[in-house]
């Protein structure tokens, strides 16, 4: 590769890693004023998270674990910048292939696993406990997930994320694939999915503070603690764009030249609404036990997901 | 040290001062309730009295938390147990006192097994006085704190890594009433 290719694609990789921190961090300073306000309190500025990271970022004294625990959370922010590179923004897709809908799937489980690897050199049983819930969490979410995910493959007879979103957007709002009823109920399965991989209440069980001091994240201080809020922040707009790229059309509205800047909009106004929905959800229940949220997710999300894949099978070969 | 912005460059007196300022408007907390004050601190967190509009937010672990609070009277078995939270903290760290029995005693003045003045054993930036305080009395003890940061006088954490054979020794003669074998690690 050339000099300025490589230059562009690394000045678009960190305006995505800021872009996606500033959205995020701006979004779960969103969240604990919602949270505030449902609890009738005035609750923290909504930058209060950037101050946060500020903060964290500017301490003096940082314990280290070991070179595992430092590489895992370069580990993590990477496999979650990747991730977001594959998944269109409001119709705009950095890197693209042939089934990258599956590829999606083992991106996301990278900096999972990274920071369970960072969790588990801290030595501390906590994080220990806090590591294998979060693995059983992942394990419970992804079945209906997945489903979810192979009825919109076999509807749209494709595995690529690109040809779903430009098959969803041929008529606007109108072919969105939520608008369809099979899909609406694929759709609250996926959304509950959502809400296990953002880790919200109910879901919250891997990091409860009250339980097992903040699980994984126990023996996380100073900078590390921050680059973990960044990557928190990152994977909280990409695991909503995934959502908005399977199920309401990446957020592409219009077509044209310039129309990426109101599908851009599009996109954000749509994630910020996903991720309210998930906060409100968050501040209305208590918390799951992790067998109680296992059979959740298999028993009935995953009876809900397979419902509207025979729906969606049975469309298909009329 | 410093920093370039621009042209000029950013001394590192004026870097902290901005980290300072950053700081005090995020302060996490770990309290420590084994003495009496811990019925106070609810009030405080939840709708009530709302800390978290001053950013403040309670944390689980001394590696996360910038706040030590420490309510109440300490036995010697305890203070064990908080010198090795506050060492676990990562510094700037600050050590909020509240009540009396921090300060003289309070009402175990002359008790065989409480400690009566903290700040022999770790250093305190900022005493709440009264038994109990109020709510408001603690809202009012981190502002105060936070007023402090910004001046740069909250420099508790600096002093205890400056005169810390000073303390450890303090810690030292109060651990040796103890029982023999178990003073090992101080």
């Amino acid at each position: 590769m050339d000099m300025i290719g490589m230059a562009i694609t690394i000045a678009i990789l960190i305006a995505y890693a800021i872009i996606g921190s500033c959205v995020g961090l701006l979004f779960m300073g969103i969240g604990r004023k919602i949270i505030a306000r449902v609890h009738n309190r005035v609750g923290p500025p909504f930058y209060q998270n950037f101050i946060d990271v500020a903060k964290l970022l500017s301490k003096k004294t940082n314990i280290s674990h070991g070179w595992i625990f430092d590489l895992a959370l370069l580990f993590s922010i990477s496999g979650i910048l990747l991730t977001l590179l594959f998944l269109p923004i409001g119709g705009v897709q950095l890197l693209s292939m042939e089934g990258d809908a599956f590829l999606i799937l083992y991106l996301l489980a990278i900096p999972a696993l990274g920071f369970a690897l960072g969790a588990g050199a801290s030595g501390n049983p906590n994080a220990g406990v806090g590591v294998m819930r979060a693995l059983v969490m992942m394990l419970s979410y992804e079945l209906p997930f997945i489903i979810t995910l192979i009825a919109l493959m076999i509807y749209y007879d494709t595995t690529s994320l690109a040809t779903i979103v430009k098959m969803q957007s041929i008529n606007g709002v109108k072919s969105w694939a939520i608008t369809m009823p099979p899909f609406m109920l694929a759709a609250f399965a996926a959304d509950m999915a959502l809400q296990g991989m953002l880790m919200e209440q109910p879901f919250d069980i891997p990091v409860a503070p009250h339980e097992i001091a903040s699980g994984p994240m126990v023996e996380f201080g100073g900078k590390y603690l921050g680059s973990l809020m960044l990557y928190k922040a990152i994977a909280l707009v990409a695991e909503t764009t995934l959502f908005v790229d399977l199920f309401l059309g990446g957020g592409v509205i219009l077509h044209g030249r310039f129309a990426f800047v109101i599908n851009f909009f599009v996109w954000f106004a749509l994630i910020f609404l996903l991720f309210v929905i998930s906060i409100l959800i968050a501040a209305s229940f208590p918390r799951f036990r992790i067998e109680q949220a296992f059979s959740f997710y298999w028993k009935y999300e995953a009876i809900i997901a397979a419902v509207s894949l025979i729906w969606v099978y049975i469309l298909v070969i009329k | 040290m410093g920093l370039y912005i621009g042209d000029k460059m950013m001394k590192y007196e004026e870097w902290s001062k901005l980290a300072r300022k950053v700081s005090k408007k995020s302060l996490w907390m770990l309290h420590f309730c084994t003495g009496c004050g811990a019925i106070e601190m609810p009030p405080v967190m939840t709708s009530r009295y709302d800390m978290e509009r001053f950013g403040i937010a309670p944390m689980a672990t001394p590696r996360q938390a910038d706040v030590l609070l420490i309510t109440g009277y300490l036995t010697v078995k305890t203070l064990r147990r908080v010198i090795q939270v506050y060492e676990q903290m990562q510094s700037p760290k600050y050590v909020i006192a509240f009540g009396s029995c921090t300060i003289n005693g309070g009402m175990y003045w002359d008790s065989y097994n409480t400690i009566k003045h903290l700040e022999k054993y770790i250093p305190v930036d900022v005493y709440i006085a009264g038994c109990m305080p109020r709510p408001e009395g603690i809202i009012n003890a981190f502002i105060k704190l936070m007023e402090l940061i910004d001046e740069g006088k909250a420099r508790g954490w600096e002093k205890y890594q400056k005169y810390y054979d000073k303390y450890k020794e303090n810690q030292r003669r109060v651990f040796n009433f103890e029982i023999e074998g178990e003073n090992e690690e101080y």
